[in-house]
């Protein structure tokens, strides 16, 4: 502890070379930092996915609608605790580039099947006596500064309405809020309002949810199901919403493994730069480290002093860089709701932690063994 | 002249103590070298996806939809209405053939190959014309589907990015089993993804009646476009959106295609500013090292630009050294690399090859040259600047 100050003003030596080191690793932690963000933006909340929640599709494709007797026949299967359909709207608000997630579903089975969804009882009281009622995520509403008791027309792609034309319209009632990592941009309307208005696919929904009692049997639960709807014109496949969820974002392709080769570069990059400038920091001062030596200095302590600075240096650029990425993520969606989530996991911060140090000490390991096998002799004739 | 010569001879001199300092501008040229390779790399996915969506439009064909569709997926068509479409004038005829296709798209769940993960494949229904209005894509293996059977003939992405997609091989789908009897290309675009089969064994398997959801059809020239669309829009029997195929698969990839460019322009910006400091980094330490050759030089009575001009021309060689290599990094490692991604308008996949465009490397190096010109400015004032008497002095 004694020797910081001498830590310190060795690092200070040349101001301009540990400002611009500093910088580099500032910058190679705040791309860190951002680019788990998207990474974590595009695995599309799988963290959250829940492994006692089933979803069941059609065998086929996502696309074809199953029945909406289902629903009781689910729930009649013993170690069923609820379940509960979901249709997608796919319409358009405005123009087509506005995307937005809109789903038909029951509203009360859907806030007890995720209660990580949090809706205030007065919105929830309104959106059950009002068919037309909707309510949307906090991140869909802020985008579009949607208030409650706005009316939304949307235009129909799939469910065209019975009395013609292709707009339908709902009153917002509630914004619900949910946990982080959840996905705050979608549109929940009431399913009896779609299936009671469109022109056919009367009594179809789009997929179903099932919590089960016990996660542990999920495999065996979806067997049970998928065998039930066997041989009928809509078979049925399952899985546990998290695997859903996880070989969804696989469509998306390899995001995380691309996100993962870029880091790798950028800090093989800022390894190297401030590798290069510990190890001139260390050579021009080998007159200095052998007067240390002959004062007596053990080994352990000048490889100490040597990555005490690296680490020094990498710590605290790197952890300014990611506090910085920290505070833009906390800032909000720059692209205003059009990532599903957009927060920095615990997680990677813990990992960009690790990684710091990893760079500090891989940085002046070179240095500080150059630095621990100097002959005092030798460097002291050098000069 | 004599100060060309001068800004000559110094520069040469500078370039060729470069070895003398390997290790320090080695640092530089990596580090310029990643920021061009990720650069680049990003941004051949754009590039790739942009061609795969583009090549599978033509501008002499037509795609007709109902309206307000935003694509084919949401799109539904009656079998009358695909009929009066067919009637309308513009389109090509070949004898009595009309060269328009009536088709369905869905989506059918398949393994992908690489992760073994189901992914939403699309399959489309065709009409007998459907390979005469595309006149680029051809059968390249197995023969042409039979059509009233339940044969299909896979793309040759599609056959190469998803399980079980060869010549001879069975898909089942629900109740149905199709098999594969043939692979075609497409000159490499979207289409290439897809799996066609008969238009009419489709509307059974998935219980779609007597509808379509779209029609292609090809153009007598890219000229007929407005009158192929005039009739049809001022037809009151139907209520459809007439697009050029070209503009409907451009407007597609928009979304995509910027999303990636904007990472990819971000990123590059940000890892910019580490290796201009890494590039900074060097050339003060070239100065510093230099320090006594510089100043001899000037104490001979070369003038300061020249010194000046010396460095920057020793930072730039550096950069486009990096720039270089990182293009061909990039070209050798990313270049054709098959994948695939999931196009949210149609919810169904797309396989391209990411494309290292002549363009892009062209780009990479600008950057490169950007970076080495910034990084090298404020060593090369300092060298300009260096006190002579105390830099002869120094060590």
């Amino acid at each position: 502890m004694k020797f910081l100050p001498l830590v310190w003003r060795s690092l200070w030596r040349r101001k301009i070379r540990t400002i611009f080191t500093l910088l580099s690793i500032f910058v190679a932690f705040l791309l860190f930092g951002l680019l788990m963000t998207i990474r974590a933006a595009f695995s599309l909340g799988i963290d959250l996915a829940g492994l006692d929640r089933l979803v069941l599709i059609h065998k086929v494709s996502l696309i074809m609608p199953l029945p909406v007797s289902y629903q009781t026949r689910l729930q009649a299967v013993p170690g069923v605790e609820m379940a509960t359909h979901n249709t997608w709207f796919g319409g358009i608000y405005q123009e087509p580039t506005n995307f937005f997630a809109q789903i038909a579903l029951q509203p009360e089975a859907y806030l007890k099947m995720y209660p990580e969804v949090h809706l205030p009882p007065e919105q929830l009281r309104a959106w059950l006596g009002d068919r037309q009622g909707a309510v949307a995520g906090r991140d869909l509403a802020d985008r579009f500064g949607w208030k409650i008791g706005d009316r939304i027309p949307i235009q129909a792609t799939i469910w065209r309405p019975k009395g013609g034309g292709s707009a339908w319209e709902f009153n917002l009632v509630g914004i619900y809020d949910a946990e982080p990592g959840f996905d705050k941009t979608n549109f929940f309307f009431r399913y009896d309002y779609l299936d009671e208005n469109r022109q056919g696919g009367e009594g179809l929904v789009g997929w179903y949810v099932v919590k089960i009692q016990d996660s542990s049997r999920s495999r065996e639960m979806g067997a049970t199901f998928d065998e039930m709807f066997a041989n009928s014109p809509a078979e049925t496949k399952t899985t546990t919403e998290k695997g859903f969820v996880e070989s969804f974002a696989k469509q998306i392709g390899d995001i995380g493994a691309i996100m993962i080769a870029i880091l790798a570069a950028v800090l093989f990059t800022i390894l190297l730069v401030v590798g290069n400038t510990m190890a001139q920091a260390v050579r021009e001062r080998t007159s200095e480290l052998a007067v240390l030596k002959t004062l007596g200095f053990s080994n352990l302590r000048i490889l100490t002093l040597v990555l005490a600075e690296s680490l020094f240096i990498a710590m605290l650029g790197g952890g300014l860089g990611l506090a910085l990425a920290w505070l833009f993520v906390q800032g909000g969606d720059p692209t205003h709701g059009m990532l599903p989530a957009f927060v920095l996991p615990r997680r990677d911060v813990i990992t960009g932690v690790w990684l710091m140090a990893v760079v500090g000490v891989l940085a002046g390991l070179l240095p500080a063994t150059t630095a621990v096998r100097l002959k005092i002799t030798d460097a002291l004739r050098r000069n | 002249m004599s100060w060309l010569r001068q800004i000559g001879a110094v520069t040469l001199l500078s370039l060729r103590t470069i070895p003398q300092r390997l290790g320090s501008s080695a640092v530089a040229v990596i580090g310029i070298a990643g920021v061009v390779i990720v650069f680049v790399a990003v941004l051949s996915i754009a590039e790739g996806f942009f061609a795969a969506m583009r090549g599978a439009g033509s501008p002499t064909r037509a795609l007709v939809m109902r309206s307000g569709a935003d694509s084919e997926m949401t799109s539904g068509l009656g079998g009358p209405e695909t009929d009066i479409i067919k009637q309308a004038p513009g389109i090509f005829r070949d004898g009595p053939r009309v060269l328009a296709s009536a088709e369905l798209f869905v989506i059918i769940d398949l393994p992908k190959r690489s992760t073994l993960t189901p992914a939403n494949v699309p399959m489309r229904g065709i009409e007998p014309t459907a390979f005469q209005v595309r006149d680029e894509a051809r059968l390249v293996e197995g023969r042409m589907l039979q059509f009233g059977t339940n044969e299909m003939v896979a793309g040759r992405s599609a056959s190469r990015q998803f399980a079980g997609l060869s010549v001879g091989s069975e898909v089942k789908a629900g109740q149905v089993t199709w098999t594969v009897v043939g692979i075609f290309e497409a000159g490499g675009s979207a289409a290439e993804t897809e799996l066609w089969c008969d238009a009419h064994a489709l509307q059974g398997a998935y219980r779609r009646g007597n509808s379509y959801q779209s029609v292609l059809v090809r153009l007598e020239s890219p000229q007929s476009f407005d009158t192929f669309k005039n009739w049809l829009t001022s037809n009151p029997q139907l209520n459809v959106s007439v697009r050029r195929e070209i503009e409907y698969y451009s407007a597609q990839s928009a979304l995509l295609t910027r999303l990636i460019r904007t990472v990819g322009f971000g990123i590059a910006a940000l890892m910019g500013i580490g290796a201009v400091f890494g590039a900074i980094l060097t050339m003060y330490t070239a100065v510093a090292t230099r320090a006594r050759e510089i100043a001899t030089l000037r104490a001979l009575g070369f003038n300061t630009v020249s010194v000046l001009i010396s460095v920057l021309a020793e930072s730039l060689v550096l950069a486009a050294l990096g720039g270089a290599l990182g293009g061909i990094a990039a070209y050798i490692g990313f270049n054709g690399y098959q994948t695939s991604t999931i196009n949210f308008q149609t919810f169904s996949q797309v396989a391209f090859a990411f494309a290292v465009t002549p363009s892009l490397l062209i780009q990479g190096l600008g950057y490169a040259l950007m970076m080495g010109f910034i990084g090298g400015l404020l060593p090369a004032v300092r060298a300009a600047r260096l006190p002579i008497s105390s830099a002869l002095r120094e060590l």
